[in-house]
């Protein structure tokens, strides 16, 4: 019953967690723990088995070996329990489009057995804080992406959940929306809920992770804090493009002396520790050799860069 | 590490018994389903124009072509029992499409992520349904009325042969609901439903006498469940021997929901 609360441990386990689907290997052994009152940030190209993690922690799907537990409740042996402590935002914003969005709310309302008296008045605190109050009484056909997704995301909370889980829950969102989900995301950790999310962004899990673990292939290949993780990669990354193949290999070999590089067609990348002064010398390397790129861009390293690092192959080319 | 207080369960949820919920679940989803029907009246007004189209086709155009061997009354009144159950089968196609929509959409990933009964969205689904079909069917009892139709028993008989009508209906809209999950888009689930229905109205004793069919088809249209409704609600609305036709129909009604309510809800607890 909901009184056997354990009171100290990690909000989430995951030991050696497997899941088939035929032929496929979607989880081949995962393990992680996700501290109460944490968000932990599970990053991985498509295919890596991310939304197969949450499935099963959600209830939504059983493992085939290994152990989940939330909140110290196994999820394949008390699934029960487990639902009526835990939030899911999945990849969709699953809302009933012919309702408006206070009819989404209450419906979500009354399925998670709520005091009737309560249910308007949840409703109606959710619609105010995602700003939805406005449109509060439209049909959630009428909204615009982002507004479905925070319709979505109010439709975990209704029944205050402890543990939260969102499956990327800003793809498809605009800058403006993603920043805005960001806020309510950050909001929620620091009242004390804990928070699964699954993403392909490294700046998202940056942002909002206590803790990352990146997944490829069903497998944990890293975990660690966003710091962590982006020192084992060099803090910035110089992006050289050179028309020509040779002077584009020959930069490739003379800036290894500045940091590790690495040749992709006519596109040079150059990992470096020490920003800008680094950055200079990448500069200053090219010009001392006579080559003269075409277009020159220093960015922070994307999950592509995690992966290329860790894995030696691109996300992308994991999830075609 | 900092101290924060875990909360344990959604604080607020109330506890009833578990089968008080599974009413209560079921409710509140037939409730959201039947709300798309408030919205979006066109779904009910396509869902009469078929049927009025074969009313008028039947009654007017083949009508006068059609011989029912021993026919006392005329073929209109023999057409509208065929019509309601044809009706209330094609209407069951809109509970595939709707769980695949449901589906296809996230909906029912989000539903069962809840702590509600598990049965709830099924039935639900196939309660909203027979709402609908309530509607539509007395709307075809206008329409028959409007081209002559007329009943030659008395009221108690018409409220039964539509209790018996409406049963079959909630039968298929178990059957309906399965196919729906097991194929789960919209698209296909309409694809999927039409040739089932297509067989089962038309090799069926509906619209034509099924002793003017080849021997092989005969036996399958005289004895497949559309045909025994069929036959069950016209002798609640013609007359004649009408106990046994009533009890075969129910009796496959039952024993369709008997097999599909639980392979519904058990593909609803393991599908996608």
């Amino acid at each position: 019953m909901a009184s056997s609360a354990p009171s100290a441990g990690p909000a989430i386990v995951v030991e050696g967690l497997r899941k088939q689907f035929d032929e496929v290997v979607a989880l081949d052994g995962i393990d992680l723990e996700v501290e109460p009152g944490t968000v932990l940030g599970l990053l991985g190209p498509n295919g890596a088995g991310k939304t197969t993690c949450v499935h099963i922690l959600t209830t939504i799907l059983r493992p085939d070996g290994g152990r989940a537990a939330v909140l110290g409740i196994d999820v394949a042996r008390a699934p029960e329990q487990v639902r009526e402590r835990i939030g899911l935002a999945g990849q969709y914003a699953a809302v009933d489009e012919n309702l408006t969005g206070r009819e989404n709310l209450r419906l979500i309302a009354r399925l998670t057995h709520q005091p009737k008296e309560v249910v308007g008045a949840r409703a109606d605190e959710l619609l105010e804080r995602f700003r939805l109050s406005d449109a509060a009484d439209r049909t959630a056909r009428t909204y615009s992406g982002g507004m479905r997704r925070r319709l979505d995301l109010a439709a975990a909370l209704v029944h205050r959940p402890p543990v939260l889980f969102l499956d990327e829950p800003t793809t498809g969102l605009d800058p403006s929306g993603r920043n805005d989900l960001w806020g309510v995301i950050e909001e929620l950790s620091g009242q004390g809920t804990t928070v699964l999310l699954t993403t392909q962004y490294l700046e998202e899990a940056d942002r909002l992770a206590d803790q990352i673990v990146v997944i490829d292939h069903g497998r944990v290949i890293a975990r660690g804090t966003a710091t962590e993780l982006k020192a084992g990669l060099g803090a910035t990354i110089v992006e050289i493009a050179i028309a020509d193949d040779r002077a584009a290999q020959r930069a490739g070999h003379v800036l290894e002396m500045v940091g590790p590089t690495n040749l992709n067609g006519h596109t040079v990348e150059v990992k470096v520790e020490g920003g800008g002064r680094d950055v200079l010398e990448v500069v200053r390397v090219l010009d001392r050799e006579g080559i003269f790129p075409d277009t020159l861009l220093v960015r922070e390293p994307t999950l592509d860069d995690v992966f290329l690092s860790l894995t030696g192959h691109k996300a992308e080319e994991v999830s075609a | 590490m900092t101290a924060i207080t875990v909360p344990s369960a959604a604080p607020t949820a109330v506890r009833r018994p578990s089968f008080v919920w599974a009413v209560k679940d079921t409710l509140a989803v037939a409730g959201r389903n039947l709300i798309t029907l408030v919205r979006l009246p066109q779904l009910l007004v396509f869902a009469t124009i078929q049927p009025i189209i074969f009313v008028l086709l039947f009654r007017y155009v083949f009508g006068g072509a059609i011989v029912i061997p021993g026919l006392q009354v005329p073929y209109v009144d023999y057409l509208m029992p065929g019509i309601f159950v044809q009706t209330v089968a094609f209407g069951a196609v809109n509970t595939a499409i709707g769980l695949a929509e449901d589906l296809h959409k996230g909906l029912i990933e989000r539903f069962r992520s809840l702590p509600m009964a598990r049965s709830a969205v099924m039935a639900g689904r196939t309660i909203a349904d027979l709402v609908r079909d309530v509607f539509v069917v007395t709307l075809m009892c206008i329409v028959g009325v409007l081209v002559g139709w007329r009943i030659h028993t008395n009221a108690i008989a018409f409220i039964g042969g539509m209790l018996v009508l409406l049963l079959f209906a909630f039968a298929l809209a178990w059957v309906f609901g399965f196919i729906g999950l097991s194929v789960g888009e919209p698209e296909a689930a309409q694809a999927a439903s039409f040739p089932i229905l297509a067989i089962l109205t038309f090799a069926s004793s509906a619209f034509v006498s099924p002793e003017t069919m080849p021997g092989w088809l005969q036996w399958f249209a005289e004895h497949q469940p559309l045909s025994i409704t069929v036959d069950a609600v016209r002798a609640c609305l013609i007359g004649g021997p009408t106990a046994t036709k009533v009890l075969q129909s129910i009796a496959w009604s039952v024993g369709i929901i008997a097999v599909f309510a639980p392979l519904a809800v058990r593909k609803y607890r393991r599908v996608g």
